[in-house]
């Protein structure tokens, strides 16, 4: 399907994000950015994040409102439950990444989307967090997703558009690749 | 005019051009030039050909059969039309060429530095002569420096790393394992032929560009002309930045017209894993991104393959050829190793199969971008009378390719021409 033969609309402003890559190749300084969270312990594993401000475009910027986000373990931790896991989140931001990378990519090669359905799981051993097995890492050992995408396009565009959101996708690259992490106490 | 061939080579002049580089690119501009009564020389810092004769692997050859093989006024004339060149070939090749056009090349010439003089004019200063002129051709290639990324200064002290451009052939290897960075043309011919001497091979695989060697009775290279892919303007495609980045074809030119492609090295036993992304307490750790890696390889190819089809089927109906193939997807393992413990996996060498960049770092002129990369328009470089060839899909999808020098050397040779004329006092003669 071809965007000139009808009109494409999958809500993504392409014209202002191509204008933006532009922008930000005459200008590679206005393109380093800052992500921030916020997270407050409130009790035993419940903890409360928030997302407000991040830094881009040369200046700091900041979310239309604050975001909350509440983290907690299942009650088979002996915990209340009081909010998805971290690790959930995880898959959250990987399926969100992924998912806005095809809606984005669907609507530069005039794709018109109904329906994206993205389903993950990952696999963890307890034995690496729990300290049993020395050899267990503590992280996933996998990840697996699964998209159900109804569109108007062939199997094989729809598997390009799919494996090229992974190619730009931001939490993709952050949970395949390493990345340096420094914590530190004030 | 063509500049005595017997002038010292010590000797310093004033010409029109200055040709950087005696491979075929810089051969083929000098022939343009010679043609148009140009007064040029053409610099060379070791021997017509010196990549070919100095750089190059033992069992390299060329990735294009031998009746691709030609240049502007010549072309293999040889038997084995389907044959592939040897280094050593491509370098005989290259010097007939340059006796063949009487190409004023001063060997042994290396260029210093190339700057810019308040009339416009460029003062080019090699080791032995200054050279004052109006136009610079850089042909001085694409593979200067082996890409090496910054995480081999993490590496053991006990490993070996090697670059495409030492090595030569399995014995300068010790017999321990191989890691090979890349699955370029390079990656994946080494990764074959060091598999085959014994030695354990694993092969960390990027963004690859698949390929079979035949399709449907012909050399892969032939459908790639004749479907016009080889004749893709760098002014038409969508994001050019990146198709210049594209690495090579998988491909390897033997006498069996083999295809070498990743489920053929796992056949082997080559141990496939992501990208390198890092090196941490003596462990290699590799990305998670290897299915992705190979599923946009294989859509691709496919996508590739459908295009010659539809190109048969529209241009060529009542023509006998080979049945339509589609190959089976890469057999990316379920879960690819991760990391790599170098010493407890006894590897001994890394070979960086990782790409080249060209060296400017003698071209004292405004025309690189923040990556040191130069900005020319389809080989026109931002600073008047200053002119590029032989880069990656620099206006052509051929551009890099020895037979793809011919058209990119008529346009910039049109272009440099009118340059000339254009100035006040014309071409200017010889003073030497």
């Amino acid at each position: 399907m071809n965007a000139t033969a009808t009109k494409v609309d999958n809500g993504v402003n392409v014209e202002h994000l191509l204008a933006a890559r532009q922008a930000l190749t005459d200008a590679p300084n206005a393109a380093q950015f800052k992500w921030r969270a916020t997270c407050n312990w409130m009790s035993g594993t419940h903890s409360r994040s928030t997302v407000r401000s991040f830094f881009g475009l040369g200046a700091e910027q900041a979310h239309k409102t604050e975001f909350t986000y509440d983290a907690d373990h299942p009650e088979v931790f002996a915990a209340e439950d009081k909010g998805a896991t971290p690790v959930e989140y995880v898959l959250i931001g990987l399926a969100s990444c992924l998912t806005a990378g095809i809606a984005a990519v669907a609507q530069n090669r005039g794709i018109q989307l109904r329906s994206v359905e993205a389903t993950v799981e990952a696999g963890m051993d307890l034995k690496g967090i729990l300290g049993i097995d020395s050899d267990v890492r503590n992280g996933f050992n996998g990840i697996k997703v699964v998209f159900n995408i109804d569109a108007d396009a062939s199997k094989e565009d729809i598997a390009a558009l799919v494996a090229q959101s992974q190619r730009r996708s931001a939490v993709f690259d952050v949970v395949t690749n390493t990345t340096n992490v420094a914590v530190e106490v004030r | 005019m063509i500049h005595p061939i017997t002038l010292p080579t010590g000797r310093a002049g004033t010409v029109d051009v200055v040709v950087v580089g005696a491979g075929h690119a810089g051969l083929a501009m000098s022939r343009f030039l010679s043609r148009s009564a140009i007064d040029h020389v053409v610099l060379e810092r070791g021997e017509v050909a010196n990549s070919w004769r100095h750089e190059r692997w033992d069992s390299l050859r060329l990735l294009t059969p031998n009746w691709q093989s030609r240049l502007p006024g010549y072309k293999y004339s040889g038997a084995d039309q389907d044959g592939f060149m040897s280094a050593q070939q491509v370098a005989a090749f290259i010097d007939t060429y340059a006796t063949l056009i009487g190409a004023p090349v001063r060997t042994g010439t290396k260029v210093i530095s190339v700057t810019a003089m308040d009339d416009g004019d460029f003062r080019v200063v090699t080791d032995r002569s200054t050279w004052r002129c109006r136009c610079v051709v850089i042909a001085s290639g694409a593979h200067n420096v082996p890409a090496v990324p910054a995480l081999a200064a993490q590496l053991p002290a006990s490993i070996q790393t090697v670059t495409p451009k030492e090595y030569r052939n399995p014995r300068q290897l010790d017999d321990r394992g191989v890691l090979i960075i890349g699955a370029s043309a390079t990656g994946l011919q080494l990764a074959d032929e060091i598999h085959r001497s014994g030695r354990q091979v694993t092969l960390a695989v990027g963004e690859h560009v698949r390929m079979p060697r035949m399709y449907r009775g012909m050399d892969i290279q032939w459908w790639l002309d004749a479907i016009g892919v080889l004749d893709e303007r760098y002014d038409a495609v969508d994001d050019i930045v990146r198709a210049r980045r594209v690495p090579s074809p998988q491909l390897i030119g033997t006498p069996e017209r083999n295809t070498l492609d990743i489920n053929a090295l796992l056949e082997r036993g080559v141990e496939i894993v992501g990208r390198l992304v890092g090196v941490n307490d003596g462990k290699a750790q590799f990305s998670g991104s290897l299915h992705n890696h190979c599923a946009l390889a294989d859509l691709k190819l496919t996508r590739l393959l459908d295009r010659i089809d539809a190109w048969i089927e529209l241009n060529r109906p009542g023509v006998a050829h080979g049945e339509s193939e589609r190959y089976a997807a890469t057999r990316v393992a379920q879960e690819p190793r991760l990391s790599l413990d170098l010493a407890r996996n006894r590897i001994g060498t890394v070979i960086w199969a990782s790409g080249f960049r060209p060296d400017y770092g003698w071209l004292h002129v405004p025309a690189l971008d923040r990556k040191g990369l130069l900005q020319h328009d389809g080989g026109v470089v931002a600073v008047p009378g200053l002119y590029t060839l032989g880069l990656n899909f620099m206006r052509r999808r051929k551009s890099s390719f020895i037979h793809g020098i011919e058209d990119d050397v008529h346009d910039l040779g049109n272009h440099l021409t009118s340059f000339l004329r254009r100035g006040a006092s014309g071409p200017r003669r010889a003073s030497a």
